[in-house]
C-alpha cells in the first residue's frame, strides 16, 4: 500500500478498553453468546457429521464425481467473483463520483437485479435463448439453417450459470461499495490528487483499498450465495457441489455423506474468510477526517461519457430490464389461466415474513457486531464466524438443520409433559412460522452482520471515546453516535435480508405450516412443472415487492452521507 | 320432519362425523391436487390442510417430527419416494377392501403401505421428420451406436431417470444395465440439462432426434393453450418401448397413511375418494395421467397414443435398486 494510507490504517490501541469493562457488566455479552450458539446449531450439526461413517459412499464419490463437483464449483466461484467485482465496483464509483445522462436514475437502477431471484432469471433467459426458444428459432427460420449450422452460445452451461448468477448478485458488491464510497472522506481523495494522482489513480490506489472491507463483505456474500445456489445449477445441468449434495442425500440415500459434502463446502468458505482476514492483518479502515463536504462529481464528456453509460446501463439492462419485459409478456399471455384469487394472500404472506425477518435480523446483527467491537473475545469471534457460514449452506440443508433441534425440543417437551402432567403439548414450534423465521435467520443473519461489520468498522474508535467522555453509556453511544452515522449500512442490511427472504424458497417449502404459501412457492411450483409462462405473474410480483424497498433504500443511501442535508 | 332430516343427514355423513380433518403432506404440487381436495371438502365437510414440498424433504420432516407429526397422508410422485418413506418407517399399512379391489395388485404395496393413484410411463419420443420409427423399438436401442449424437435426456439426478434405470437393474442386473447406460451416454446429443419438456423442444429445434420423457409432459404440450407449445408437441411422436419385451416403464403417483396419523379413517376415506370415478377422471383430464383404474377412460390425447404393454415389474424394485442405479450412472458419466 502507498505511504499515504499508513496514517489511516493505524488505530489507537486499546481505545475501547474502558467501554469493554463497562459493557461486560450488562451480561449482554453472555446472552449474545448464547443466542449465537443457538443460531449456530444447524451449522454445527453439519460439522458434526464429519465424525460419522458414510459407509463407502464417500469412496464412491471420490472415485467418480467428486473432482467434477470441486472443479465446477471452483470455476463457478472464480467466474462469478470476477464478474461481480467488475459489474459492482466500477458502476458504484461512476454513479457516485461522476455525472452522465441517467446517472441519478442508475444510482438505484443498478440495484434492481437484486429483486430478481437467480432461478427466475435462469428460467427466463433459457426460455429466450435455448435451442427451442424464439431467438434461435428466428435465426433458423430467417436464414433457413438447421441446428448445428450456426454458432450460438449454449445458455445451459457453466458459462451460462456464471452469467446468470453474476447478473443478479453483483448488486451486493455494488450496494456495499457504493455505501463505502458515499461515506468516504473527501480529504484522502484530495490529498491523493495534490500528490499528483489522476482521478483514475485516486480510484484504484486510494478509494478501492479504502473500500476494501465493503468490497470483501459484498464479494463474500456473493460467493456464499453462489455456493448455496441450487435452482440455477440444477436447471443448467452444472454438477456443482449443491447438486452433488442433493444427489448424494436422496439419490444415494446417504444423508451422512451429503452432510459431509456440505461440511467440505463450509470448510472451503472458512478458509477463504480466514485468508482474507490474515491478508488484511492489522490494517484498520476508519476514517480519520470528519470533513464531509459534498462529493465532487465530475461531469463526463465525449467517449468517456459513452463508455461510462455503456458500462453502467448494461448490467441493469441484462440483469433486470430484459428479463422483466420477457416475464411481463408471459404474464399477459397467461393471464386467463391464472388462479388470481390467492394473489393478495401470497403477496401479504411474503411481505410479512420478509419484514419480520429483516427487522429481527437487523436488531440481532447490530447487537452482535457491536458486542464484537466492544469485546472482541476469541469465543465470540469464533462463534460469529461459524454463524456466518449459514449463508453458504443450501436452504434445504439449513431447513433440515433447523428441523432436527426443533423437533427434538418439541418431542422432548411433549414426552416430559405427558409423563409429568399427562398433557400432550404436541409440536410447539415445528411446523410453525417460528421455525421458518429461525431458518431465515440462520441463513440470512450473515448478510446483515457482514454489512454492519463493514459499516461499523469505518467508524473510528475515538468517536466511542468522545461519547464516553460526554458520559454516555455504551447503548447510548450506539443509539446516538453509531446508528446515525451508519444509517446507510443499517438500511442496506435490512433491505438485503428483506429481498433475500422474498426470494427464498427451499427452507420455506419444507418448514412452513399447513395452508401457507408465498409468492416464491407458487412461482416455483409452476416453474417446476415446466410451466414457465404461467409462473411469470408471481415471479413478477416477487420482483415488484422487492423493487419498492430497493428504491427507497437507494434514495436513503444517497442522503446517508454525513452532512448531506447541510451541503444541499 | 326436521328430526327425520337430521337422522338422514347423520346417516349420510357418518363418515363425516369421524372424518372431520385430514392433514396432508403433498409432493404433488398445489395446482395439481388442491382442486380435487376442495371438491372432496365440499362434498363431505372434511377439513383438509395441505403442505406441499419436495417428497424427500417431506419424508425427512415426517421422520424428524416423529409420533407428534400432524400429518395423516403423504402424497408423492414416483414410487421410489414411497419406498423411501416406507423404509424410513414413517408410514403405516392400510387395508381397505375398496382400495384393494379398485387398484391392481401391481400398483400397490404388497403390505398395504402405499397405493397408486395415477400412472405415467417414461417413453421414447422421436422426431417425426428425421426418425424412421421402425429403426427403434426398445430402451436398449437407445444405446445403439447408430444413434450417436442423437439422444436428449435430463440429468440423472432426476428421480424419473433413477427409477427407469433401477427397473433395468431389477430386470437385467447391474453389469448389463451399466453397459446400456454407457452406450446411452455415448449417444447423448448434449450434456443432460433442463426438464422433460426441454428435451422435446430440443427435438423440435433439431438438436436431437430421440428423447426420454414422461407421458404427461407431452400431453401437457399437446393440450396447451399456447400455439407454440402445441407445435413443439406436434414435432414428436410417442414410441412405446419394449413392446416385444418387458413393456414400457411405468411409474406412479401415490398416497400413503403416515405412522403418526391421528385421523387414519378420514385419511383412508380420502384415499378411497381419490380412486373414485370422479377423481380418477379429473386426474386424467387435468394432468394427462393414466388413471390407476382400468375402467376409467383416459384423456383424448392419451387415447390417441393407443394401447400399450406396461412393464409389470414389482414397483418396490424401483426403490430397492435406486441407490445402485445412481452409483452406476455416476460411473457411466451420466451427469
Amino acid at each position: 500500500m502507498p505511504i499515504l494510507s499508513t496514517s489511516i490504517t493505524e488505530a489507537p490501541q486499546g481505545a475501547l478498553s474502558s467501554l469493554r469493562t463497562r459493557f461486560s457488566g450488562h451480561g449482554l455479552t453472555l446472552s449474545i453468546l448464547l443466542l449465537c450458539l443457538i443460531l449456530s446449531i444447524p451449522v454445527l450439526t453439519i460439522f458434526y457429521s464429519v465424525f460419522s461413517s458414510s459407509e463407502g459412499v464417500w469412496e464412491h464419490l471420490a472415485n467418480t464425481v467428486l473432482s467434477d463437483y470441486i472443479t465446477q464449483s471452483a470455476l463457478l466461484m472464480v467466474g462469478v467473483g470476477v464478474c461481480v467485482l467488475v459489474l459492482g465496483i466500477g458502476p458504484a464509483w461512476l454513479v457516485t463520483m461522476t455525472k452522465f445522462p441517467g446517472s441519478r436514475i442508475l444510482e438505484w437502477g443498478l440495484v434492481l437485479p437484486l429483486a430478481m431471484p437467480a432461478y427466475i432469471i435462469a428460467y427466463t433467459y433459457t426460455g429466450m435463448l435455448d435451442v427451442g426458444g424464439p431467438v434461435q428459432s428466428w435465426i433458423r427460420d430467417t436464414f433457413d439453417v438447421r441446428y448445428g449450422d450456426y454458432w450460438f452460445p449454449e445458455i445451459r452451461s457453466i458459462g451460462g450459470a456464471i452469467t446468470m448468477l453474476s447478473l443478479v448478485l453483483y448488486p451486493y458488491v455494488y450496494l456495499l461499495t457504493r455505501t463505502a464510497f458515499i461515506e468516504q472522506s473527501v480529504c484522502v481523495l484530495e490529498v491523493s490528487r495534490t500528490l499528483g494522482a489522476s482521478p483514475f489513480k485516486a480510484f484504484t490506489r486510494v478509494a478501492i483499498p479504502l473500500a476494501r472491507p465493503a468490497i470483501i463483505a459484498g464479494l463474500s456474500l456473493v460467493l456464499m450465495e453462489t455456493l448455496a445456489d441450487y435452482g440455477t445449477v440444477q436447471y443448467f445441468g452444472v454438477s456443482a457441489f449443491t447438486a452433488g449434495i442433493f444427489r448424494t442425500w436422496f439419490g444415494l440415500g446417504s444423508p451422512t455423506a451429503a452432510a459431509q459434502l456440505a461440511a467440505v463446502l463450509m470448510i472451503f468458505i472458512l478458509m477463504l474468510v480466514l485468508a482474507e482476514h490474515w491478508s488484511r492483518a492489522k490494517a484498520r479502515y476508519h476514517h480519520t477526517s470528519n470533513k464531509y463536504t459534498r462529493l465532487p462529481r465530475i461531469e463526463l464528456r465525449g467517449w468517456k461519457r459513452i463508455g461510462a453509460m455503456l458500462y453502467c446501463y448494461l448490467p441493469v439492462l441484462l440483469g433486470f430490464l430484459i428479463p422483466f419485459i420477457q416475464l411481463s409478456f408471459w404474464a399477459v399471455e397467461t393471464w386467463d389461466l391464472l388462479d388470481r384469487s390467492s394473489f393478495l394472500t401470497l403477496f401479504a404472506n411474503s411481505l410479512k415474513l420478509a419484514s419480520i425477518t429483516a427487522g429481527i435480523a437487523l436488531a440481532l446483527a447490530l447487537f452482535i457486531t457491536y458486542s464484537k467491537r466492544l469485546r472482541p473475545g476469541l469465543l465470540l469471534r469464533s462463534i460469529v464466524r461459524v454463524l456466518s457460514m449459514g449463508y453458504a449452506i443450501p436452504g434445504t440443508v439449513v431447513a433440515v438443520g433447523v428441523l432436527i433441534p426443533f423437533a427434538w425440543f418439541d418431542n422432548t417437551l411433549d414426552a416430559w409433559m405427558r409423563a409429568t402432567f399427562d398433557v400432550s403439548t404436541g409440536l410447539l414450534f415445528s411446523g410453525t412460522l417460528v421455525a421458518v423465521v429461525f431458518a431465515y435467520l440462520v441463513r440470512f443473519l450473515p448478510v446483515s452482520m457482514n454489512t454492519l461489520d463493514a459499516g461499523l468498522g469505518k467508524i473510528k474508535p475515538t468517536m466511542d471515546d468522545v461519547g464516553r467522555s460526554l458520559g454516555l453509556r455504551p447503548l447510548q453511544i450506539l443509539r446516538r453516535v453509531h446508528i446515525p452515522v451508519m444509517r446507510g449500512s443499517l438500511l442496506t442490511a435490512a433491505l438485503l435480508v428483506f429481498v433475500d427472504v422474498l426470494k427464498e424458497l427451499p427452507a420455506t417449502l419444507i418448514l412452513r405450516p399447513f395452508n401457507f404459501n408465498t409468492l416464491a412457492i407458487r412461482t416455483y411450483e409452476l416453474a417446476n412443472q415446466e410451466r414457465l409462462a404461467e409462473a411469470s405473474s408471481t415471479a413478477l410480483m416477487i420482483v415488484l415487492a422487492g423493487i419498492i424497498p430497493v428504491i427507497i433504500l437507494s434514495l436513503t443511501i444517497s442522503k446517508s452521507r454525513p452532512g448531506y442535508e447541510s451541503s444541499t | 320432519m326436521r328430526k327425520v332430516l337430521t337422522v338422514l343427514g347423520t346417516l349420510i355423513s357418518i363418515s363425516v362425523a369421524q372424518a372431520d380433518e385430514v392433514n396432508i403432506y403433498s409432493a404433488r404440487q398445489e395446482n395439481l391436487i388442491k382442486p380435487i381436495l376442495d371438491i372432496y371438502s365440499q362434498e363431505t365437510g372434511t377439513t383438509i390442510n395441505l403442505v406441499t414440498g419436495g417428497a424427500d424433504e417431506l419424508i425427512q420432516r415426517l421422520s424428524l417430527e416423529g409420533d407428534n407429526s400432524p400429518a395423516d397422508l403423504l402424497l408423492t410422485v414416483d414410487v421410489g419416494r414411497l419406498h423411501r418413506a416406507k423404509d424410513a418407517g414413517v408410514l403405516q399399512p392400510v387395508s381397505s377392501s375398496l382400495l384393494e379391489s379398485e387398484i391392481p395388485a401391481q400398483y400397490r404395496d404388497s403390505e398395504g403401505y402405499w397405493y397408486a393413484m395415477s400412472l405415467r410411463s417414461r417413453v421414447i419420443v422421436y422426431d417425426k421428420e428425421r426418425v424412421d420409427p421402425s429403426q427403434i423399438s426398445s430402451y436398449a436401442d437407445l444405446a445403439d451406436p447408430m444413434w450417436r449424437n442423437s439422444v436428449c435426456v435430463r440429468s440423472s439426478s432426476n428421480i424419473y431417470n433413477q427409477s427407469l434405470v433401477a427397473s433395468m437393474v431389477g430386470h437385467n442386473g447391474v453389469a448389463q444395465t451399466e453397459e446400456w447406460v454407457k452406450g446411452l451416454v455415448a449417444n447423448f446429443a448434449r450434456s443432460p440439462q433442463g426438464g422433460d419438456r426441454d428435451q422435446i423442444s430440443a427435438i423440435e429445434a433439431g438438436q436431437c432426434k430421440l428423447a426420454l420423457v414422461n407421458t404427461y409432459y407431452l400431453g401437457g404440450l399437446l393440450t396447451s393453450t399456447n400455439a407454440d407449445e402445441r407445435e413443439t408437441g406436434e414435432a414428436v411422436a410417442v414410441l412405446w418401448p419394449d413392446q416385444e419385451g418387458n413393456g414400457a416403464h411405468i411409474n406412479i403417483s401415490g398416497a400413503a397413511v403416515t405412522k403418526a396419523s391421528k385421523n387414519k379413517e378420514a385419511a383412508v376415506a380420502l384415499m378411497e375418494y381419490l380412486v373414485s370415478d370422479e377423481a380418477q377422471a379429473w386426474y386424467a383430464e387435468t394432468n394427462n395421467e393414466y388413471p390407476v383404474r382400468t375402467d376409467v377412460p383416459v384423456s383424448d390425447v392419451l387415447e390417441s397414443w393407443g394401447e400399450f404393454k406396461a412393464d409389470d415389474i414389482a414397483l418396490d424394485q424401483l426403490g430397492i435398486h435406486n441407490a445402485e442405479a445412481v452409483r452406476l450412472m455416476d460411473r457411466a458419466g451420466w451427469k
